[in-house]
């Protein structure tokens, strides 16, 4: 699981849950692979980013302190930051571990990459 | 051949042999891959700009080469284990879920640029648990699919509906959920190509 997934993931499906966010990351593996870098598109991502979410993440699985508390004003210019956060969104994975949603402490097990979302018939 | 959503639930279908045997078969990668390369023609996307998408019963992934082929990026949703492991298998570039249409999409609001779904609508019409209730499965995946769209997105969901009574309910729950458009049918005289967009 990427952390751009993780931005946008919620466990509103589970009943009794009304926002369902930031779901809490636990990682017991993280990877990190090369993507090819395309500014339009991060630029592009970044409006619909919650950054606090995501500064919040990439403090646990990554490096602590790598993305500012803020997003950056002109960011569309600064090609450093947009590999930043480019990184951050796509290039740090999360091969096992698990989330949580916040609201209710249901934890969802990430395996081999892959978060189980799968809920029970008597939580929907 | 019977229809395997007669068959079995998908989770329970798509076990590792016949996600395997799914993802080899070339005549079904064929197929998967030409319905794909139309349902990203029907989303009507912005020209050369690498957008945000959601694979809805990606499976193996075969939809989702196409999506990266083409520039975008992806997040699949599939209930069938199996497939999602051999998605990871052939290192496919989007991220996965492990998750039911039915209970839901799991993401916030106005998140995607646009959703497509090949060949996977028709299991969402089946009552595989004492439990389910199609209509409110379907109520379900479309109005929590219309929110995670943004505002222009369109979604291009290709399916094999089993007959009129099928194509209605699911269209039916798609109004329902806010959803416009309607139902594309690119083989009249086949029974078994229709998609919704």
């Amino acid at each position: 699981m990427k952390l751009l997934t993780h931005n946008m993931l919620t466990s509103k499906c589970l009943k009794g849950v009304s926002v369902g966010y930031p779901l809490g990351i636990n990682a017991t593996e993280v990877t990190t692979s090369v993507v090819d870098f395309d500014p339009e598109f991060i630029s592009r991502l970044i409006p619909k980013l919650e950054w606090h979410a995501l500064k919040q993440a990439s403090d646990i699985i990554g490096e602590k302190g790598y993305l500012p508390e803020a997003l950056i004003a002109d960011y569309e210019n600064n090609e450093e930051f947009l590999k930043k956060v480019h990184h951050a969104l796509l290039e740090i994975e999360v091969v096992s571990g698990n989330l949580v949603c916040p609201e209710t402490g249901r934890s969802f097990p990430i395996n081999n990459g892959i978060p189980n979302m799968l809920l029970n018939e008597d939580e929907v | 051949m019977s229809r395997p959503e007669y068959l079995a639930p998908p989770e329970i279908f798509y076990n590792e042999e016949e996600a395997r045997k799914y993802t080899q078969n070339s005549r079904i990668i064929d197929i998967q891959v030409q319905m794909c390369e139309r349902a990203i023609e029907l989303l009507v996307l912005p020209e050369d700009q690498p957008c945000y998408l959601l694979d809805l019963g990606c499976g193996s992934g075969l939809s989702g080469s196409v999506l990266e082929e083409q520039g975008h990026h992806w997040v699949g949703v599939d209930i069938a284990q199996a497939m999602l492991d051999v998605a990871v298998e052939r290192e496919v570039e989007g991220d996965l879920l492990l998750g039911d249409m039915g209970h839901g999409c799991p993401f916030r609001a106005g998140c995607f640029d646009g959703a497509v779904s090949i060949s996977a609508l028709q299991w969402l019409c089946n009552a595989d648990k004492a439990s389910h209730k199609p209509i409110q499965r379907l109520y379900k995946f479309f109005s929590s699919l219309y929110a995670c769209l943004t505002r222009s997105a369109r979604a291009v969901l290709q399916f094999y509906p089993e007959n009129s009574d099928q194509m209605e309910l699911v269209t039916q729950q798609a109004m329902r959920a806010g959803f416009y458009g309607g139902v594309v049918v690119d083989y009249p005289n086949s029974t078994k190509a229709k998609s919704f967009s």
